[in-house]
């Protein structure tokens, strides 16, 4: 797998989960990736960019555009150095909630991408590496 | 800070969200619209949303919350020019605006909200 190209993005504030947004439609145009799937992958990073800043206390994003052996792709990387999630299943079902939200931030970011994988525990901070296929 | 414009058109008030909005922006403009509503009286609240990319959980919540909070105030909110590949993005989401109304475009939910508010001048002619 080769990857195309890397950005990464400090996540600090509001305005920063704007241009994770803006970001992400930007290389999934470049991936040729159509309407819909673009839309899928934005409101992807717009859930998690947002997990980032208000549970993870701010963070990076990485975008990587992909290739693997012609098919293409984009992969983000959201990383943070926060204080972690403690029960990782209940976090990724939908409707749990720490309590602002609807609770569908990472269990609808997860099904809204080809790949999802999350790595966190209490203390450690919290990676989340998606995946959407052209 | 920025702020998202309201309009009064008779007894109804207009949003249209052109902008990429962070997250103070939407929570700005319940804060805002709720005051609107109490000032002018408004009976409705149309909100137009072509102009959103996307709608994630958030924006989502803020749209349920001004429905909720303009029916306490008794005005009727219809969300309306939801692009396509928003609305199949919101399904797969899990999201399921509830308790917001929707329309297609702005011709059909100003169609809605007149429908839903009683005539002007029906009390007048009541009492005579």
């Amino acid at each position: 797998m080769i990857v195309l190209g890397t950005d990464t993005l400090t996540i600090a504030t509001d305005d920063d989960v704007v241009r994770a947004r803006q970001h992400t439609r930007q290389r999934a145009i470049e991936c040729g990736f159509g309407l819909v799937d673009q839309t899928k992958l934005v409101t992807a990073a717009s859930e998690l960019a947002r997990n980032t800043l208000v549970h993870g206390g701010g963070g990076t994003m990485i975008v990587d555009l992909l290739n693997d052996g012609g098919r293409r792709g984009v992969r983000l990387t959201f990383a943070d150095s926060g204080p972690g999630i403690r029960d990782v299943e209940a976090a990724l079902r939908p409707g749990f909630t720490t309590g602002t939200g609807l609770g569908l931030g990472l269990s609808g970011a997860r099904k809204l991408v080809d790949q999802f994988s999350l790595d966190s525990r209490p203390g450690a901070g919290t990676h989340i590496v998606v995946v959407k296929w052209k | 800070m920025d702020r998202i414009p309201i309009l009064k058109m008779g007894r109804f008030l207009l949003v249209t969200i052109q902008v990429d909005m962070h997250d103070r922006l939407a929570l700005a403009l319940q804060d805002d619209l709720t005051a609107r509503i109490s000032e002018t009286g408004a009976r409705g609240v149309l909100i137009d949303i072509s102009g959103l990319e996307i709608v994630d959980s958030f924006i989502g919540r803020m749209l349920a919350n001004i429905a909720a909070m303009s029916r306490v105030l008794d005005a009727e909110t219809v969300v309306v020019g939801m692009r396509p590949a928003v609305a199949i993005t919101l399904v797969e989401l899990g999201l399921s605006l509830q308790g917001v109304r929707t329309a297609l475009n702005v011709e059909r939910g100003m169609a809605a909200l007149e429908a839903s508010v009683e005539p002007v001048g029906r009390h007048d002619r009541a009492r005579h």
